[in-house]
């Protein structure tokens, strides 16, 4: 794991970026949501929120380790955290683009719909429920929330922030 | 921190009780134990999140399928989940419309509808 941090300038209270990179292991995604619920801390998220935080990035990273070991890429993930006017972090893997193309929203209802139908009755792929579990818990939870074709062609990134109502510490 | 797994008979009950955090890493463990339990020939199985300080969709996704196991067998698997954090995110996914959820173990192997609390919305 590899982390750092880049403050645009280190004398002010201007917007600076936090990187963590991790392997696409599941044991390293509880030091991850931890890493970003101490970050939204420092940063000001108010700590109703936090939760929340740690919540969404830990589904983040999740989809992003699923994914990275279903395509057998061992390419390390990236997560980058900033404290502008929001919290914003941006979770970034290198599965094959096309992914980003899924909008979550769209596929959410109705295979929820399906969990709720075949729970019981039918075999229901377990991977398939956690991978849209996932999805449905990033929709509810983050309502400032994007997933797109990440920069350089490969890969998506998801992109959620939270306000900011404290005063941050340096 | 680590999960823990207890589990106990009440009644004709098989109660689990689960502490720490349910997430992608420890879910197989979770996941492995349920199915034991399944294979052992319990059929009414509680699951205790009392104890349990994190959740994802990884751990909603074991107890989907432990349900599906245990109604396949003529079984049933009922959760007892008394924290609002975790109760909010059954509801975000839906799901507290597959499982039956009571506040308190006491609750849940009491059996009878009389008893049967929804997800406090």
């Amino acid at each position: 794991m590899r982390a750092g941090a880049a403050p645009v300038n280190p004398t002010s209270t201007a917007m600076a970026t936090v990187h963590l990179t991790f392997p696409p292991d599941p044991a390293y995604v509880r030091t991850v949501r931890l890493v970003a619920a101490a970050e939204a801390r420092r940063a000001g998220v108010s700590d109703e929120l936090l939760d929340e935080v740690r919540l969404a990035v830990g589904e983040a990273c999740t989809r992003a380790v699923a994914l990275h070991r279903r395509h057998g890429l061992a390419e390390p993930i990236d997560m980058a955290m900033t404290d502008g006017g929001r919290f914003t972090v941006r979770v970034i893997d290198r599965g094959p683009a096309a992914l980003a193309m899924n909008e979550p929203g769209e596929t959410t209802g109705a295979i929820m719909a399906q969990v709720r139908a075949e729970t019981g009755r039918m075999p229901v792929d377990e991977d398939a429920i956690m991978a849209n579990v996932g999805i449905a818990l990033l929709n509810g939870l983050v309502s400032d929330l994007d997933v797109v074709a990440a920069a350089g062609g490969r890969g998506t990134e998801v992109r959620m922030s939270w306000p900011i109502s404290r005063r941050s510490a340096h | 921190m680590e999960l823990s797994l207890a589990t106990r008979s009440v009644s004709d009950h098989t109660v689990v009780e689960i502490g720490g955090e349910i997430d992608v890493y420890t879910a197989p463990r979770l996941r492995e134990r349920l199915i034991e339990l399944v294979g052992s020939g319990a059929k009414h199985v509680v699951v205790d999140l009392g104890r349990v300080e994190f959740l994802d969709s990884t751990g909603l996704g074991v107890l989907v399928g432990a349900h599906r196991r245990l109604r396949a067998g003529e079984g049933s698997l009922t959760l007892v989940c008394p924290h609002e954090r975790l109760l909010k995110i059954f509801r975000i996914t839906g799901l507290d419309s597959v499982f039956v959820i009571h506040g308190s173990v006491e609750d849940a192997t009491a059996g009878g509808t009389a008893h049967t609390a929804r997800t406090g919305a």
